[in-house]
């Protein structure tokens, strides 16, 4: 297919933060309803679906009254939505269905009709991670950033560089949970939940969904859109517990998907215009920066504290404000998607000028899955 | 290998077990869980590739040889990386702060433990600093742990 493969549809349920009214699949269709809306198209031409395992797109699909031929339930934490998006790309290309609905809805604040999350304590992260008293992400996705900063000569207030860095995003966006300025001293006043990090390294936990539609750019000529092409992706697996990551100091789910991604694309950093790396935490986007290959090593707290991620700067970084100020429902990615779709639409809130390419970065569990989007605007 | 098995902190007056989570031991784990509750740490070992491997399998990662066995530890390690926890996991809620770690054992593998008999500051906690591991006992498993190696005294 010489066209390729573009998104047409991306939206958010209609408000994120605090929704007890909504449940788990009320997000997923709200979601898929804005999005079905975004793109115009008719519901009934949408014959494939995405989602994670719960409730699941066989359950979202029949909700919606939809008869797909395709369905991919990936189900690798915060980044499945930019893996759906590749294996979409591929299922498109192949012919094996025309349109692509991907939707995420979470009830992460509220816990409406949301699944329990215990692992196993037969599973190896059951038994050799779950027995220390680790709160799940707070105490083991933050756990190699020690490592991190002994090996790059990283700093401690470098995560509050970053924390700061995308408030600034965030104060330009009226749906961004968090938008008052923030200075490092507010960061480092703010309680500690794990050292190194405090309460304001870490991401809210909101509410919420959003939806992607994807076809062919042959299909999308029909439509009154302004698509957004996928020009690269790529995927890149760890283990399941954070202490089974190989280097501390890297991530295979950033450095090996990145490449996949950008190879495919036929591009590289210096191509990139716009970027998104999943931040549960203030240092993902540091680790992101360096494993993508946009800074050499041990530079990425430097780079961010110099204000080039910034709004005015060089290379804007989690333009929406992130998972530590826009919002983080548990499996972010979606929205991460999203923001990169307006920024080439030209509709962001706090819009760049002249985005041409855009880097998604995933992340999912805990420096486990990792998935990469290099989009491209029409 | 010399070890402490420490009791009281997690077993209560009627000697049930913690509330600290407990491990399930699997097939292809309960050797390990075995040794632990004696107080010896053990790790597989392939004798194919003569590398030692974290967490327990019955075949190598490295080359899926079945050509394995058990390898007794010394109890020596040193701290990889550590985080100081402040918002407490079932179980240790009258311990906060407490750290949480990855030690690099002598023989070559990771593990997640928990480091004790050291104040939970960043003051008190260098990374690669030397650590000999304690078991805590929790109703029949007891969980390796690490302190410092020149604070072994308990």
């Amino acid at each position: 297919m010489s066209g390729g493969v573009v998104i047409v549809g991306a939206a958010e349920t209609d408000t994120l933060g605090r929704l007890p009214d909504h449940s788990t699949l009320m997000l997923h269709t709200e979601a898929a309803r804005n999005a079905i809306a975004d793109s115009g198209i008719d519901p009934r031409d949408i014959d494939g679906i995405a989602g994670v395992s719960a409730p699941g797109p066989l359950t979202v699909a029949h909700a919606l009254g939809l008869e797909p031929r395709w369905m991919d339930t990936t189900s690798v934490g915060g980044t499945s939505f930019l893996t759906h998006v590749r294996h979409a790309v591929a299922a498109l290309e192949a012919g094996q269905c025309s349109v692509v609905l991907i939707t995420h809805g979470e009830s992460g604040r509220s816990r409406v009709g949301a699944p329990r999350y215990a692992p196993d304590p037969a599973s190896p992260v059951g038994q050799f991670e779950a027995p220390y008293g680790v709160t799940g992400p707070p105490s083991r996705f933050t756990l190699p950033f020690a490592r991190f900063m002994k090996d790059t000569g990283t700093e401690r207030r470098h995560l509050a560089d970053v924390a700061v860095a995308q408030r600034k995003w965030a104060s330009m966006n009226p749906r961004a949970k968090f938008r008052d300025p923030l200075t490092v001293d507010d960061v480092e006043a703010s309680p500690w939940i794990a050292w190194p990090f405090h309460l304001l390294e870490c991401c809210l936990v909101t509410d919420g969904g959003g939806a992607l539609i994807l076809t062919t750019a042959d299909r999308a000529r029909d439509l009154d859109v302004a698509p957004v092409r996928v020009l690269g992706t790529g995927e890149g697996y760890e283990g399941p517990g954070i202490s089974m990551m190989e280097d501390m100091t890297s991530f295979k789910g950033f450095a090996r998907s990145g490449a996949a991604a950008f190879a495919s694309a036929g591009l590289g950093p210096k191509d990139i215009d716009h970027v998104m790396i999943y931040d549960a935490f203030a240092h993902l986007p540091l680790y992101g920066l360096e494993d993508l290959g946009f800074v050499g090593r041990g530079e990425a707290g430097e780079f961010v504290r110099e204000g080039h991620t910034s709004p005015g700067g060089s290379l804007p970084v989690n333009t929406n404000g992130g998972g530590l100020s826009y919002t983080h429902t548990g499996m972010y990615g979606m929205f991460a998607v999203i923001e990169s779709v307006r920024q080439l639409q030209g509709r962001a809130a706090a819009q760049v000028p002249d985005v041409r390419t855009s880097l998604v970065q995933g992340n999912g569990g805990m420096f486990a899955a990792g998935a990469t989007l290099v989009l491209g605007a029409a | 290998m010399t070890s402490t098995i420490s009791t009281a902190r997690t077993t209560d007056a009627t000697g049930t077990r913690s509330r600290r989570p407990v491990p399930t031991p699997t097939p292809d784990t309960e050797f390990y869980w075995t040794e632990a509750a004696a107080g010896r740490l053990v790790v597989r070992r392939c004798l194919d590739c003569d590398v030692a491997y974290f967490y327990p399998r019955d075949f190598c990662p490295g080359c899926l040889s079945t050509n394995v066995d058990w390898m007794p530890c010394s109890g020596r390690a040193t701290l990889h990386t550590f985080v100081i926890e402040h918002r407490p996991g079932p179980g240790y809620e009258d311990d906060v702060p407490y750290v949480v770690a990855v030690v690099d054992l002598e023989e070559g593998p990771r593990m997640m433990t928990n480091i004790v008999g050291v104040d939970p500051d960043p003051d008190s906690l260098e990374l690669d600093m030397p650590l000999t591991v304690v078991f805590e006992r929790r109703g029949e498993i007891a969980v390796p742990m690490f302190e410092p190696a020149t604070g072994a005294a308990r």
